[in-house]
């Protein structure tokens, strides 16, 4: 035996994990019966059909002979950098304010980039800082507060 | 005539200077997010959805279906102009639009392109108009069973066009469905995989998932590509099309109309199939089929106009069903439940001015497009300079901005960031995100019509089969199922998709 598509192994693997936890977290929940379907019903068919599924998918990535499709490469940078700048941006956004928050956004995800210039994200931090401060704070008038929380400011 | 009366109080609602306001702002801040590369209508109206939540239920519409169209749109500029299709159902505009723009006649692309779509819209305008009342009558007419099996068939229909491995897509289907689930349950007030977390007890935000799953995803996607673009240097003139032209065009244009119109209709048609379909048959029935992919006009105006058609009638479902048929139309859905208006048949008959006035603003925006367009032509080659490395910082700020703005709330961007890692997983796994977010707008409806069909059936599940409508759409959907399954035609789908996986 020999996985023949890692792509579609890993995607049934997903599912599968997917599928199970469904059909375990439902339990505490009431499954009702046919005519008066719980809470639980809906779910845990799902559930099981997509552990079915993925059940399937990893049967059909397997094979005894045949050719071994390559493993797509990976290039972790970009993913690193552009999750980490938005959840950054979310735990700073309250106590550092939109003025911080936006420069370190772009700053942090403009590294995801291969092209990574220092001054080029810097410049792109303060000139977006501008056009969001003059469009979402002062024409939309959103409530997000601008100074960090210790200047004791709102916007 | 009813029709007319109808279409009188949609330009009276548009004809309004805050809705042409509204739907000129939709229409070219669409372009001018499609027409930034490797950002399509799907993300456009991911990224903007937020922006529109502070107007009332019409502008907001109108607004959304005006970004939807400008950014299809800005997909057609970037194609011909740069190569690089904005989305999947502008790739076909590549093959000839380009074509036509290195040989000196990227003016008469664009202008065909423009006119070509703004003739499909008209034309699909008035079917949507015509068909609405009829066939939500007819919707009237479904029960519980009917409606389950009518979902079963628009999500089943959804992975027949979809590329890619229809079986990662039924998974993916069901996934969304369950994330569907999530929250509070109406009938009985449990609170379901909500892991204690107040915030989950509404559910899982449409915006946060559509931005996690097809803005954040999409931007680290293209952040791995590296990038080639070859920017057309040369001046675009030329935009009067030639007598000739005209000639030649006319017919393209009608024929691409007509079978975009269908197809849109379809569940999973819209723009994509059309496109493709479109240009198949122009090639099929051209005296000459070896100038095609050498700059042919009729292969950009067809598919241009195919496009436009099926984009617009695959409204027709939506708001006389309340049935999503792809992913554009389940974040229209999306958008009209925030707005606390359930897409179906009762949207003519509770919301008149709503719906006549998204359709009437669609015949207006597309003149719109046409006016807006070819003067500010110039300002769209100059944003395709804008190097991505400056661009999607941007594009992630705006995102991050407008998803906390919708609630006020953090716990959306933690969310967003977690369901962009989860899209980020499916691109390199190779599962289309689409049927999940389809099954995310339908789950909770098709939960409920499954209880209500088995309460009135105290439970006997032959009740789907028995109804000759229900027992129909169910059979529709096994003879999809079937087709997709068959090896000969899955071999050409597959094909089909090879070539557009290669250039989108």
């Amino acid at each position: 035996m020999q996985i023949k598509n890692h792509k579609d192994f890993n995607t049934g693997l997903l599912f599968i994990f997917f599928g199970m936890s469904t059909t375990a977290l439902v339990r505490s929940y009431p499954i009702g019966t046919a005519a008066k379907m719980g809470p639980g019903y809906f779910p845990f068919i799902l559930g099981l059909m997509l552990t079915l599924l993925g059940l399937v998918i990893l049967l059909k990535s397997l094979s005894k002979v045949g050719k071994v499709r390559r493993k797509g490469s990976t290039h972790l940078r970009p993913a690193i950098f552009v999750l980490s700048s938005i959840v950054l941006f979310g735990l700073l956004l309250l106590p550092l304010g939109l003025l911080f928050s936006t420069l370190l956004l772009v700053f942090i995800s403009s590294m995801a980039s291969d092209e990574f210039k220092i001054k080029v994200a810097i410049l792109n931090a303060f000139v977006l800082l501008i056009i969001v401060l003059v469009i979402f704070i002062y024409l939309l008038q959103f409530q997000i507060p601008v100074f960090p929380a210790f200047l004791g400011s709102r916007a | 005539m009813e029709l007319l009366s109808n279409l009188a109080l949609g330009f009276q609602i548009v004809i309004s200077p805050q809705n042409l306001l509204y739907c000129f702002l939709g229409t070219v801040i669409g372009t001018l997010i499609g027409v930034l590369p490797g950002i399509g209508p799907v993300q456009t109206i991911a990224i903007l959805l937020p922006t529109t939540f502070a107007l009332p239920p019409v502008s907001a519409l109108i607004m959304l279906a005006g970004i939807y169209y400008g950014a299809q749109y800005g997909g057609s500029t970037t194609s011909i102009l740069v190569n690089v299709p904005g989305e999947a159902s502008s790739v076909v505009t590549c093959l000839d639009g380009y074509q036509m723009a290195l040989r000196g006649r990227a003016g008469a692309a664009l202008t065909i392109s423009a006119l070509g779509s703004f003739v499909a819209g008209c034309f699909a305008t008035l079917l949507l108009a015509l068909l609405a009342l009829p066939l939500s009558e007819l919707a009237f007419k479904f029960g519980p069973a009917e409606y389950f099996s009518l979902m079963v068939f628009g999500l089943i229909g959804s992975i027949v066009f979809a590329s890619g491995s229809p079986i990662k897509a039924i998974g993916m289907i069901i996934l969304g469905l369950l994330l569907g689930v999530v929250g509070t349950d109406v009938t009985s007030g449990t609170q379901r995989f909500s892991f204690g977390i107040p915030e989950l007890a509404d559910g899982i935000g449409f915006v946060p998932l559509a931005m996690g799953l097809f803005g954040i995803s999409e931007i680290i996607k293209s952040l791995e590509r590296k990038e080639k673009r070859e920017i057309l240097k040369t001046k675009i003139f030329g935009f009067w099309l030639k007598k000739k032209d005209v000639k030649e065009v006319a017919p393209a244009v009608a024929r691409g109309t007509l079978t975009g119109s269908f197809l849109g209709i379809l569940p999973g048609g819209g723009g994509i199939l059309s496109s493709f379909v479109s240009y198949m048959l122009e090639k099929k029935v051209s005296r000459n089929p070896e100038t095609f992919g050498k700059g042919n006009i009729c292969g950009v105006a067809s598919p241009e106009s195919a496009n436009n058609a099926g984009a617009q009638t695959s409204f027709i479902p939506l708001l006389t069903l309340g049935i999503p048929t792809n992913v554009v139309m389940a974040m229209m859905a999306g958008a009209m439940m925030i707005h606390g208006i359930q897409p179906g048949p009762r949207v003519i008959s509770s919301n008149p001015e709503l719906f006549w006035g998204v359709i009437v603003s669609m015949w207006v925006g597309n003149l719109m497009l046409v006016i807006l367009n070819l003067p500010l032509i110039g300002i769209w080659v100059k944003l395709l300079t804008v190097p991505y490395r400056v661009l999607y910082p941007a594009i992630l700020l705006f995102c991050c901005i407008g998803i906390y703005s919708v609630n006020n709330n953090i716990f959306d961007i933690w969310l967003t960031a977690i369901l962009g890692f989860l899209g980020y997983l499916f691109v390199k796994l190779e599962c289309e995100p689409a049927p999940l977010i389809l099954g995310f707008v339908l789950g909770p409806m098709m939960e409920e019509n499954l209880r209500r069909g088995m309460l009135l059936s105290r439970g006997d599940p032959s009740v789907f089969f028995t109804r000759p409508l229900s027992l129909a759409f169910l059979l529709m959907a096994l003879a999809m199922l079937i087709v997709i399954a068959l090896p000969a035609i899955r071999r050409k789908r597959e094909d089909a998709f090879h070539e557009e996986g290669e250039k989108g």
